[in-house]
């Protein structure tokens, strides 16, 4: 008895939450979209120096996948610590590839 | 008495896809293989940046690249991203219907981009003679993206796997995390092409 009074309570809770959730997921796919707007209009209106436009268009990217990994991909949820380390960690080996592969072809 | 599984309003945690220890294994083992799979991408996008410019003599980023196409593909493949969002929304609301339909507009959207890749790289090979074996700049071009697109290929196959076998059964504990693992390979998906449609292809305009 005293469980099932508690029920509704709950459930309602939990939808409200998961309402709330979707709402932030859907204000960063609506970031997304913009910043893959702006990158291309940054490209396509030819106005800008490269030197402005590479680094612009590769920020722009970094945020987006930012977006993607903590809300898509739930990163910024409890309960997230070691997938996050597991992809930093990705990350940390990916950027050191990158730069050997890059020093050895510029330098 | 029994040892049904399914979910059902009362019974349903609040994450079925990591409610068991088989489904929590699933969803840390995902995620060790995309930590690798960065790595795997950022060799490649690595050997891109390195040899973008050695076109023996064939055709350049400049003369190849339109940005048309590319928009539309990003575009169904952000979306695409945004569709699975909502399926495994409502996988956590327990409705299967609705998860399915949403995982079955993911993976239309997933063939609209493969088939626009199809297009654009018959498009470099028949007018342009661009192939992988033009130049350096070919091979590492057909290899980040053909690899991207032979990932879009295997997610649209084990999506569509996981959809036709648990059509009958419904959600329970034990199929949860594999839609979820799905979902995050996907997202992941999405993550790669937006350093894809930056470096290769907007970087390739700029010059």
């Amino acid at each position: 008895m005293t469980n099932n009074t508690n029920t509704n309570h709950v459930d309602s809770f939990e939808k409200r939450k998961k309402k709330e959730e979707m709402k932030k997921q859907l204000i960063s796919f609506a970031l997304m979209i913009g910043f893959t707007i702006i990158a291309f209009i940054a490209v396509a209106a030819d106005v800008m120096e490269p030197m402005f436009v590479v680094p612009l268009i590769l920020i722009l990217a970094v945020v987006q996948v930012a977006f993607q990994f903590y809300y898509f991909m739930h990163m910024k949820d409890k309960d997230h610590e070691m997938p996050a380390t597991l992809m930093y960690g990705g990350v940390w080996a990916a950027a050191l590839t990158l730069a050997g592969l890059i020093l050895i072809v510029w330098w | 008495m029994s040892h049904d599984h399914s979910l059902n309003p009362e019974t349903m945690p609040q994450e079925p896809e990591k409610a068991t220890l088989e489904g929590r294994n699933k969803f840390y083992g995902l995620w060790f293989f995309l930590g690798g799979e960065t790595v795997l991408f950022a060799s490649f996008f690595g050997t891109y940046i390195a040899l973008r410019n050695s076109t023996a003599g064939g055709p350049a980023s400049t003369d190849l690249f339109g940005l048309g196409l590319v928009f539309a593909m990003t575009m169904i493949l952000l979306t695409s991203s945004l569709t699975s969002v909502y399926a495994m929304y409502h996988m956590k609301n327990n409705d299967f219907k609705k998860m399915q339909l949403w995982l079955a507009i993911t993976a239309f959207l997933g063939l609209s981009f493969l088939a626009l890749e199809i297009y654009e790289f018959t498009h470099y090979i028949i007018d342009y003679g661009f192939t992988f074996r033009s130049s350096a700049f070919g091979s590492a071009f057909y290899t980040l993206v053909g690899f991207h697109g032979g990932h879009v290929t295997f997610g649209i196959a084990w999506l569509m796997a996981l959809m036709v076998r648990n059509a009958k059964r419904g959600l329970n504990l034990y199929n949860a995390p594999k839609f979820y693992t799905f979902s995050l390979y996907w997202h992941f998906i999405d993550v790669v092409w937006v350093f894809i449609f930056t470096v290769v292809y907007l970087m390739g305009r700029v010059g």
